[in-house]
């Protein structure tokens, strides 16, 4: 018995497969962050491992929070982050053509990224509370959309479009999920197709660009439709096995524009064919899917909610990018996941997974599972 | 419609739901999202096999030349050479300095750097810049050529802050003789937009790269031009070189070997100096075209870069039109050189050259006198070609018309268009009473026939074809003028004259200059050989009080000469015309006579030139460069000159 429980105890202490994943995803990241550096673990190799090494020690602490202590935490947090939001209005400085950091003076907080899970968490958390009875009611519907709509309305003024579907995306999965009539996202769905015209009107001149660009490439291939189209070559010419480690063309020439962010997809394709791309396809799967087994399996509605709406955030992340990396979707700025240089968005997925983690662990202290 | 429970629906009791039927929509609705989620990343993945197998050959040639940097290196040109294998036209080096639109980085910066490293004035800077703002892609536009070597380093020791930048050692076409060959070569020039339209090479636009403009160097272009090598390079997205892949050498363009004998043709063009004309030695045992020279003429050496405004205004402006081939596009009345001709059609109509016509000095026809230079007595046909007696051709054309001389003429090559590349002929015209009627419908009269019988009137010829008229005449071959070397095969056939006619003439050309006739002071000062020839002087305007010497330049005679050394064995052959030069013993006869030395004894020839040019103010190529410096200097800061076009010679100029 003796000898059986202690492993058992380590295995239920985290969930060893799913790091195992993470670690050889970001792994396979810092190998082909050193690549597109140019063979050098600097700039970005050794500080993707670093920043990943801490940011899992952090997932970890979060998920020891316990749902107990956590939820009544909700409110404030979600409270502090839009206050940030709004002071990035305030006090943010422009990059990239956005503003997007609150400098704190040692980095760049993007109060966007926190908000993601923050407005999961939160829905989770009000869906969790209200009484089934009320659900088809307007008392179901109105806190939601204030909990969602005002961190949207700030992140569209920045402006960033990505982040600002991004978190509707994880809001709208936890109102999907936590039962709210079908026809409302069937009609929300038909409105909003009805409103896309008026939509694009509102958009910024580039935001425009990039979706003319997005349907026609040819449009502009030196221009707007430089980055995708650079990317497909990236892709398209790694064939399936690649052209070798160190070896791809469009990355090291510069060829390729945001090869250690955006593009790194497009950078591992580019040296590890199509084999590689599977490799990371593959690894997202696996990850989603512990997800949603852990969003399944919980016994608190809370917990259910909350890591459907966290997995769903981390697909977002995933299919968006590679939809964008393959000339699917415009070019959006939305990093991948695990592999692309870059804190902030790491720092999201990372408290995603650590809310996953530590809901998947009140399941297995709970003993019960309905599966 | 009205639904009564709607308006109780707060307390409306259904429809219920309980935690069990909500943990039942979760678990539906969970599985729908995460449904929708494979399938579309089975769409990311099928996408990426499509791209990377399906499209893979595609997007790999893409990456490659992404990658890979193909520049043209222009083929150097072939040369053109003389007989002797001297050269005509070659290459010299020439340093260049290109702009890559791909690759230039902070474009006003780098302008502004490449400006103070080259000197570039406001034009060239203002020329760059339109070209830059045309033109984008991997095609090299040219910023300046023909750099010193240190203006060259001073580039290439700043690369890395220039980038975009490409210092070239490339070729320029060389002309050494400059004007002296630049209406027989012709020269290049950069292509214009109908050359690329017509032929879409990318050559086209390479800098460095010329086209034939004119004469051999148009013509001959596809022979002369050669194969492109290529040079691939892997270059970064920001133009930066990572390294050389392979360099293909360019094929140099075939040589082309001339007639011309560079040396004489050097002499003949120096030894017209300051007067306007053109000249034409032929050799007579094979037609081969020794010399062939158009003077004044533009520096084909300054065409090359394209030719300044400036530059083109002053040739254009010139009333002695140097942009004119005139040894085969200018037209002149022969004048007396033509008597020769008509002596031989003379014999043919049965006309003994002994018969004697006597000179009262002129010629009565109705109540119209025709004069003469001279009052001769009675001559004979050699003396009356010795003494270029008007009246004894006046009296003997009248007698057999010219309708019986004009086939003669034509047989001597008159009016005829020869199968020479590289030139551009225009023929001119030997009038018949066909033709009169032809081209203006009237009856050909007595005193059209005595006009052209002393080769005036409707007569017009170019200076070749009296060369060539000249060379038959002293040869008695048909032959055939050529400017390549080893074209002509077998020897010309005899012409359809009997000897005894040619040989009458050929006694009156003797006379000419060594006798008593009209050019006895151009007689060769060389032992054993001597000179038999034709002076001419054709009016230009209606003989006055005058008499064509005096008035502005453009009413003077022209001056002309026919000549052929050595008397006993003919062979060499030419003709000269001094335009306005008052007369052929006066202008024409010493240029030959001096030519004609230096095909015999190049030493006395070249003193008696050096002489000449003392006075002149040095060669042509000098006095070229000194009257465009005044031209410049007197109109610094009025820049109203018209842009030169594309091609200056192809204007009809006359």
């Amino acid at each position: 018995m003796s000898r059986a429980l202690v492993p058992s105890l380590i295995a239920n202490l985290l969930p060893w497969r799913l790091i195992a994943v993470l670690i050889a995803l970001v792994g396979f990241g810092v190998i082909v962050l050193y690549s597109s550096a140019g063979g050098s673990m600097t700039p970005w190799a050794a500080m993707h491992g670093v920043r990943f090494s801490i940011l899992l020690v952090m997932a970890i602490g979060i998920s020891f929070l316990p749902e107990t202590w956590l939820r009544p935490l909700l409110i404030p947090a979600y409270i502090t982050v839009l206050i940030g939001l709004i002071g990035v209005e305030l006090l943010g400085f422009v990059g990239g053509g956005s503003q997007r950091w609150l400098d704190l003076g040692v980095m760049r907080l993007q109060p966007s990224e926190l908000m993601k899970p923050a407005v999961v968490l939160l829905l989770a958390h009000f869906y969790a509370m209200l009484p089934p009875g009320h659900l088809r009611s307007w008392q179901a519907l109105w806190p939601a959309l204030v909990v969602i709509g005002i961190p949207v309305s700030f992140v569209l003024l920045q402006p960033d479009l990505g982040t600002s579907v991004a978190i509707a995306v994880g809001g709208l999965t936890v109102m999907f999920l936590a039962g709210l009539p079908m026809r409302l996202f069937i009609g929300a769905g038909l409105a909003g197709l009805a409103a896309l015209p008026v939509f694009y009107s509102m958009l910024h001149d580039y935001q425009r660009n990039r979706v003319l660009v997005f349907l026609n490439p040819e449009l502009d291939p030196l221009g707007a439709g430089y980055h995708i189209s650079q990317s497909k070559i990236a892709i398209g010419s790694g064939g399936i096995f690649g052209k070798g480690f160190l070896n791809g063309s469009q990355s090291h020439l510069d060829y390729l524009p945001e090869g250690h962010t955006d593009f790194i997809f497009s950078t591992m394709a580019e040296e590890w064919g199509l084999i590689g791309g599977i490799f990371v396809i593959g690894a997202f799967v696996m990850i989603l899917r512990w997800g949603y087994r852990v969003a399944m399996r919980s016994p608190s509605r809370f917990g259910r909610l909350a890591a459907g709406g966290l997995t769903t955030t981390i697909f977002f992340y995933f299919a968006i990018n590679l939809l964008m990396v393959m000339g699917m979707a415009p070019a959006k700025g939305i990093p991948l996941p695990f592999m692309s240089h870059g804190g902030s968005s790491m720092l999201t997925v990372m408290i995603c997974i650590g809310f996953l983690i530590g809901i998947d662990r009140e399941t297995k202290a709970s003993g019960r599972s309905p599966y | 419609m009205k639904m009564p429970w709607r308006k109780a629906r707060p307390s409306q009791p259904v429809p219920l739901i309980t935690e069990g039927m909500q943990r039942m929509t979760f678990n539906r609705r969970a599985l729908f999202i995460t449904g929708a989620q494979t399938a579309l990343g089975a769409v990311l993945v099928g996408r990426m096999a499509y791209i990377s197998v399906v499209d893979n050959e595609r997007y790999k040639l893409l990456s490659e030349s992404n990658r890979v940097n193909l520049t043209l290196i222009p083929p150097r040109r072939g040369w053109i050479v003389d007989r002797y294998g001297k050269a005509l036209a070659d290459n010299r080096v020439a340093l260049r300095v290109d702009i890559i639109p791909d690759r230039l980085r902070d474009r006003p910066r780098v302008i502004a750097r490449l400006a103070s490293l080259l000197s570039l004035d406001a034009d060239a800077l203002d020329r760059l810049n339109r070209d830059l703002d045309s033109g984008g892609g991997a095609q090299p536009i040219e910023v300046a050529s023909d750099l010193s070597e240190e203006a060259f380093a001073a580039v290439s020791v700043n690369l890395p802050e220039l980038p975009g930048i490409a210092p070239t050692r490339g070729f320029v076409r060389n002309y050494p003789a400059g004007p002296s060959v630049a209406h027989l070569i012709g020269y290049v020039g950069a292509a214009s937009a109908e050359e690329y339209q017509a032929s879409r090479d990318p050559l086209m636009l390479t800098p460095g790269f010329k086209v034939g403009k004119d004469g051999f160097e148009k013509d001959f272009d596809a022979s002369l031009r050669g194969r492109p090598g290529a040079r691939r390079a892997e270059v970064t997205a920001r133009g930066q070189l990572v390294r050389e892949l392979s360099t293909q050498p360019d094929v140099p363009g075939e040589a082309l070997q001339l007639t011309i004998d560079a040396d004489l043709q050097d002499y003949a063009a120096r030894r017209l100096g300051l007067e306007s004309g053109a000249m034409v030695v032929i050799d007579c045992r094979t037609g081969g075209i020794l010399a062939q020279v158009s003077m004044p003429a533009f520096d084909p050496n300054s065409f090359t870069d394209g030719i300044g405004r400036l530059e083109w205004k002053m040739l254009n402006e010139d009333e002695r039109i140097p942009l004119l081939n005139k040894a085969v596009r200018g037209l002149y009345p022969p004048g007396s050189t033509l008597k020769p001709m008509v002596a031989i059609a003379l014999q043919a109509q049965g006309v003994d050259p002994e018969e004697r016509v006597s000179c009262p000095g002129g010629y009565r026809l109705g109540n119209r006198l025709f004069r003469c230079l001279g009052v001769h007595g009675p001559v004979n046909m050699a003396e009356a070609i010795e003494k270029s007696c008007n009246t004894y051709f006046y009296a003997m054309g009248r007698r057999v018309g010219f309708d019986a001389i004009a086939p003669v003429a034509k047989a001597l090559g008159l009016g005829q268009e020869f199968d020479i590349p590289g030139t551009n002929q225009r023929y001119g015209t030997i009038p018949d009473s066909a033709w009169k009627r032809r081209r203006f419908n009237q009856e050909w009269t007595q005193s059209d026939t005595l006009n052209a019988t002393i080769g005036q009137g409707y007569v017009s010829v170019n200076p070749l074809q009296l060369a060539v008229m000249t060379a038959r005449m002293a040869s008695g071959r048909n032959l055939i003028p050529q400017l390549e070397l080893g074209r002509a095969t077998a020897e010309a056939d005899p012409l359809p004259f009997p000897v005894e006619h040619l040989d009458a003439v050929r006694l009156g050309m003797d006379m000419v200059v060594n006798a008593n006739g009209t050019a006895v002071r151009s007689r060769l000062d060389v032992p054993n050989v001597k000179l038999a020839g034709k002076t001419g002087t054709a009016q230009v305007r209606a003989l006055d009080a005058t008499r064509g010497r005096g008035g502005s330049w453009r009413s003077r005679d022209h001056g002309l000469f026919i000549c052929y050394a050595p008397v006993e064995n003919p062979t060499y052959a030419a003709a000269v015309i001094i335009e306005h030069g008052m007369g052929g013993s006066r202008a024409a006869a010493p240029v030959a006579k001096d030519v004609f030395t230096f095909l015999y004894d190049r030493e006395q020839a070249l003193a008696s030139l050096a002489a000449l040019e003392a006075g002149w103010g040095g060669t042509p190529t000098e006095r070229l460069a000194r009257r465009y410096a005044a031209v410049k200097a007197a109109s610094d800061g009025v820049s109203s000159a018209p842009v030169p076009p594309a091609d200056p010679t192809a204007e009809d100029q006359q």
